[in-house]
């Protein structure tokens, strides 16, 4: 089995537990995808953790996309802003940094 | 003897097979779908004369996790897991109704 | 895509048996796909909606918490069976208040669940395309 900082992951590297998710975990998982973990990076990853507490789930992308514009206004809630952070989707790639599982119903 | 049951009393007949064979000195332990006959709804009267005789018990932490911890029937006993092995060490011969 | 209608009828209580963990699960995958999609609660089924379900005890997940999120995915019809709550000693006061967003209405909060009595229930099952029992 793969592993992140000594946390198993699954073969699309998503955590295998929820509970073993740390910030350098998160950093190190944007690392090896490139992708440098800015403050608006944060602000998305931390409401998709907050989502899945409250909720159990992961958001599916027009969810994650509709509450965000809710939350954070409509300059942020819509996904070229989203893409353009999580190239690999904000409901994957998000999701996977975030420590969360893939959300339902994401191919 | 100690009988358990499992199974929710609206789907499955095994709380009525478990009364029908119970001799004078049983006890029952409702657990998992089981506690749903705990809760006092209309089929509450299958176990109240037991229950009265302080005979029938139930497993605390499915009644949380179905959310009838307001709504239990008169005289049902809560026990915890240690409660259930208690249960099982003064009763002997335990029973599952699965 | 062509959108249908779909109910998922959902029979069974929450934790004993696998089936109402996996309607959740279908009905998000449906959902996701955009789909017309209701919900009915009958049988023991009406205790997946109860309030105040604490499974700690259990160590299980508590999924009646993602209830709540089905407002956001646009899942807004979850009718329950009138008969099956009386015979369980239940009221609609012991459901979880569960709220959608309508968009037709600037956006104010409504209740998703509607208690309906069983000939109700049937009507509406013979209005869709497609009726998945859980």
């Amino acid at each position: 089995m793969a592993d992140i900082l000594g946390a198993e992951v699954d073969e699309e590297g998503f955590l295998v537990d929820l509970g073993d998710w740390t910030k350098e975990i998160a950093e190190q998982m944007a690392k090896d995808d490139d992708v440098d973990l800015s403050d608006e990076h944060w602000d998305v990853i931390n409401f998709l953790r907050d989502y899945f507490e409250e909720y159990q789930i992961a958001p599916a992308v027009r969810v994650l996309t509709k509450a965000i514009a809710k939350r954070m206004g409509k300059d942020k809630g819509n996904s070229k802003y989203l893409y353009s952070l999580f190239p690999y989707g904000p409901g994957k790639q998000g999701c996977r940094f975030a420590g969360l599982p893939k959300p339902t119903g994401c191919i | 003897m100690l009988h358990t049951v499992n199974k929710s009393s609206f789907e499955r007949n095994s709380l009525k097979s478990c009364l029908n064979t119970i001799d004078d000195t049983s006890v029952i332990l409702l657990i998992e779908d089981g506690v749903i006959s705990a809760a006092k709804n209309t089929n509450a009267s299958m176990i109240a004369d037991l229950a009265a005789q302080g005979r029938v018990y139930a497993l605390q932490g499915d009644v949380e996790a179905r959310g009838i911890s307001s709504k239990l029937a008169d005289n049902i006993k809560l026990v915890d897991y240690a409660g259930f092995v208690d249960l099982v060490v003064e009763h002997g011969t335990a029973v599952s109704w699965v | 895509m062509a959108t249908k209608k779909f109910i998922y009828l959902n029979r069974r209580s929450s934790f004993g048996t696998v089936y109402a963990i996996e309607s959740l699960e279908v009905v998000l995958i449906a959902a996701a796909f955009e789909q017309d999609v209701s919900l009915a609660f009958i049988d023991d089924g009406v205790y997946q909606i109860v309030e105040g379900q604490n499974a700690d005890g259990i160590g299980m997940k508590n999924f009646s918490k993602t209830f709540h999120a089905l407002g956001d995915y646009d899942i807004n019809k979850l009718y329950v069976s009138a008969e099956s709550l009386e015979e369980r000693g239940l009221s609609a006061d012991d459901l979880m208040p569960l709220v959608y967003e309508d968009e037709d209405d600037d956006w104010v909060e409504k209740p998703s669940i509607k208690v309906v009595s069983n000939v109700k229930l049937s009507k509406i099952m013979s209005e869709q395309d497609v009726c998945l029992s859980f």
